[in-house]
């Protein structure tokens, strides 16, 4: 039985007259619905704006899941309506077998980590931990045991007095985790959890994240308009664009084969090979996609190998990245290309000069990928 | 900054203008109530602290706070409980007429208290109510009511919906969750809301002589009437003074909200 099953999952945004929903919208769920305008329906006053336009998805037990995809893209939307905060437009929520659309969030066997962290300032950060269990009538003895142990995967063993005020962006973040964790849910909802915090500390939590997952067992569904998250973390993702999935897979199959030219364009860079360029370059007519690091930097007069598809360009700018140094080629037969090449033996110097400089792209043929025109 | 000698000089004169401009009056009112003379001479006699006993001798003053005290305490308790419900409805709660229903909540407090005052009249003698303290509770809840609903709406606006959500997803139901997150966020807006509407209550006349009975009688009331009877005045200024006195207690006590508010949310 899969954890999580959504059917025809829709969600209008207004346009309701009379129906009882949160008013002002959510942090988040107002955003997703006034970002959706591009969609169809407009954005006109009183019309509703389609922020969920038709979502099925299964979800295993166990999984850590991903939705990836830009703001108004419906994500959040969907995960809000999971957690039970909106109600769908149309479509059923099924929740290991129970069908739960009608039920609201507190008889709902999930629990959520907001984007905001929404940890009770008046409280102590074991009084906020504590919060799920205290609701549910736990007896005391058990309560602290359980709040001791939430703390300690986290990190946090001795916070119990602090108040939220008192902490970094970091251990709230921690302490909205073990708020969640602690009532032991079999589905943990993760709403953009890290999009708070600074890059070093976003790494480290999302190796932690990963760890906590796997050391718990429960399914994480997780929510991020991060494409290098989504692919470090997930077990499987769905690509969200405009209310639908447009690709759902593990992360090499998003990343190797993007079904669609946005997954291509959203996760990674673009680098479209389209119209007459791809005739000329790759001999058929089509969008084709090849990643940047799949891409050598050779002599202009050089040959390229039997397997290889080759193109000549310009260098029009040169970014140094560090590790990295990324080119972007003016094709002759026109577009561009991105490319990044590893600095294993070229200095900072070496790489700005390469700018301007007449080049040859190869790649092998095998990493010119058609997509779709999604 | 550095500013010039003469700046200075200008701004510390500027500044005691205004202070003299508003305490003067209480300072001579103060002055009067321990003049020994019961009629208002200047300048003042001598000292007394007599007529401070004549004034807690006096039944219809005694009367008259304890019905302030009680009209204010009734109608900011009522206000409290439905400007906080109806604030809580209209802001968190999408229904049918929701935008009206905030409109007519607001306007009261822009009605004249003729108006009020006599639309609340009117209605009590159509349906023959008794005069009395319950009809100046029930005008004065009419204000009260737009100083609350004002004061919390103007919080819910601020507050963030996520920690009631985040309580929701934890288990808890509508009501534990307005008791245990909602309830406790709008502390201080409730008790700078009851105060203001506590004090708006207590020195109100105009609707007040409307709603209350001949046997009722608030301080403000008591006083416009004693101002007429010139052997009354001392008494007068004695209560004047010791509602002055009073009226601090709210002040001091909404500033040091305040001043706790700006700390808590700078953190």
């Amino acid at each position: 039985m899969p954890a999580i099953r959504l059917e025809g999952l829709v969600k209008h945004f207004g346009g309701e007259p009379g129906r009882r929903a949160p008013a002002g919208g959510g942090t988040a769920g107002g955003g997703v619905g006034g970002a959706a305008g591009g969609s169809p329906g407009g954005s006109a006053q009183n019309e509703a704006i389609v922020a969920v336009a038709g979502i099925d998805l299964e979800i295993v037990d166990g999984e850590f899941f991903s939705m990836l995809g830009p703001s108004g893209s419906g994500k959040t939307t969907t995960l809000r309506m999971i957690a039970g905060f909106e109600r769908p437009t149309a479509g059923r929520i099924v929740l290991h077998g129970r069908d739960v659309t009608d039920l609201p969030p507190f008889e709902r066997d999930v629990n959520t980590v907001f984007q905001d962290y929404a940890l009770f300032p008046h409280m102590s950060v074991g009084e906020n931990v504590a919060y799920g269990l205290m609701v549910r009538k736990v007896p005391r003895p058990e309560r602290e045991v359980r709040v001791a142990d939430a703390l300690r995967m986290v990190r946090l063993e001795g916070y119990e007095r602090r108040r939220p005020g008192q902490l970094s962006g970091g251990q709230r973040q921690r302490v909205a985790l073990a708020r969640a964790l602690v009532n032991r849910p079999r589905v943990l909802l993760l709403d953009e959890p890290l999009g708070a915090l600074d890059l070093k500390l976003r790494e480290e939590m999302q190796i932690e994240l990963k760890a906590i997952q796997q050391a718990v067992g429960i399914t994480f569904i997780y929510v991020t308009h991060d494409q290098e998250e989504a692919l470090t973390m997930s077990d499987r993702l769905a690509v969200f664009n405009r209310g639908r999935i447009e690709q759902l897979g593990t992360p090499a199959d998003v990343y190797e084969r993007p079904a669609t030219r946005f997954v291509a364009g959203f996760v990674g860079t673009s680098n479209l090979l389209t119209g007459d360029s791809a005739r000329a370059i790759i001999g058929s007519a089509g969008t084709f996609t090849v990643r940047p690091e799949k891409i050598h930097l050779v002599d202009p007069a050089a040959t390229p190998g039997p397997d290889e598809a080759s193109a000549t360009g310009t260098i029009r700018e040169v970014v140094y990245l560090g590790p990295d140094t990324r080119y972007i080629v003016a094709l002759d037969a026109g577009g561009e290309l991105v490319v990044t090449q590893q600095n294993l033996a070229t200095s900072s110097m070496e790489a700005l000069a390469a700018k301007g400089r007449v080049v040859r792209l190869t790649w092998k043929r095998q990493h010119n990928l058609p997509v779709g025109d999604g | 900054m550095v500013e010039s000698r003469a700046v200075r000089i200008a701004l510390r004169i500027a500044t005691a203008l205004a202070v003299s401009f508003l305490y003067m009056p209480l300072v001579i009112l103060a002055i009067y109530a321990f003049n020994p003379s019961r009629l208002l001479v200047w300048p003042p006699t001598g000292f007394t602290l007599g007529w401070f006993g004549e004034a807690a001798a006096n039944p219809a003053v005694i009367r008259a706070v304890i019905n302030s005290l009680l009209a204010g305490a009734l109608a900011t308790s009522i206000a409290l409980v439905l400007g906080t419900l109806a604030a809580y409805a209209v802001q968190r709660y999408r229904f049918f007429g929701r935008e009206s229903i905030s409109f007519l909540l607001v306007l009261p407090i822009a009605l004249p208290g003729v108006v009020t005052g006599i639309a609340l009249r009117t209605t009590f003698t159509t349906f023959g109510v008794d005069f009395g303290l319950m009809t100046i509770v029930i005008g004065h809840a009419t204000f009260c009511v737009v100083i609350v609903y004002n004061n919390v709406i103007a919080r819910l606006r601020r507050l963030p919906r996520s920690p009631e959500e985040a309580s929701a997803d934890l288990g808890a139901d509508a009501a534990t969750t307005f008791r245990r997150i909602t309830l406790p966020g709008m502390r201080t807006a409730l008790l700078s809301g009851g105060l203001l509407a506590f004090a708006l209550s207590f020195d109100e006349v105009i609707v007040t002589i409307f709603t209350a009975g001949p046997g009722t009688q608030t301080i403000p009331m008591w006083i416009y009437q004693a101002i007429g009877r010139p052997t009354e005045l001392p008494v007068v200024n004695v209560v004047a003074l010791v509602l002055v006195l009073l009226s601090v207690i709210p002040v001091w006590l909404a500033q040091r909200i305040a001043g706790g508010e700006a700390a808590s949310l700078s953190r």
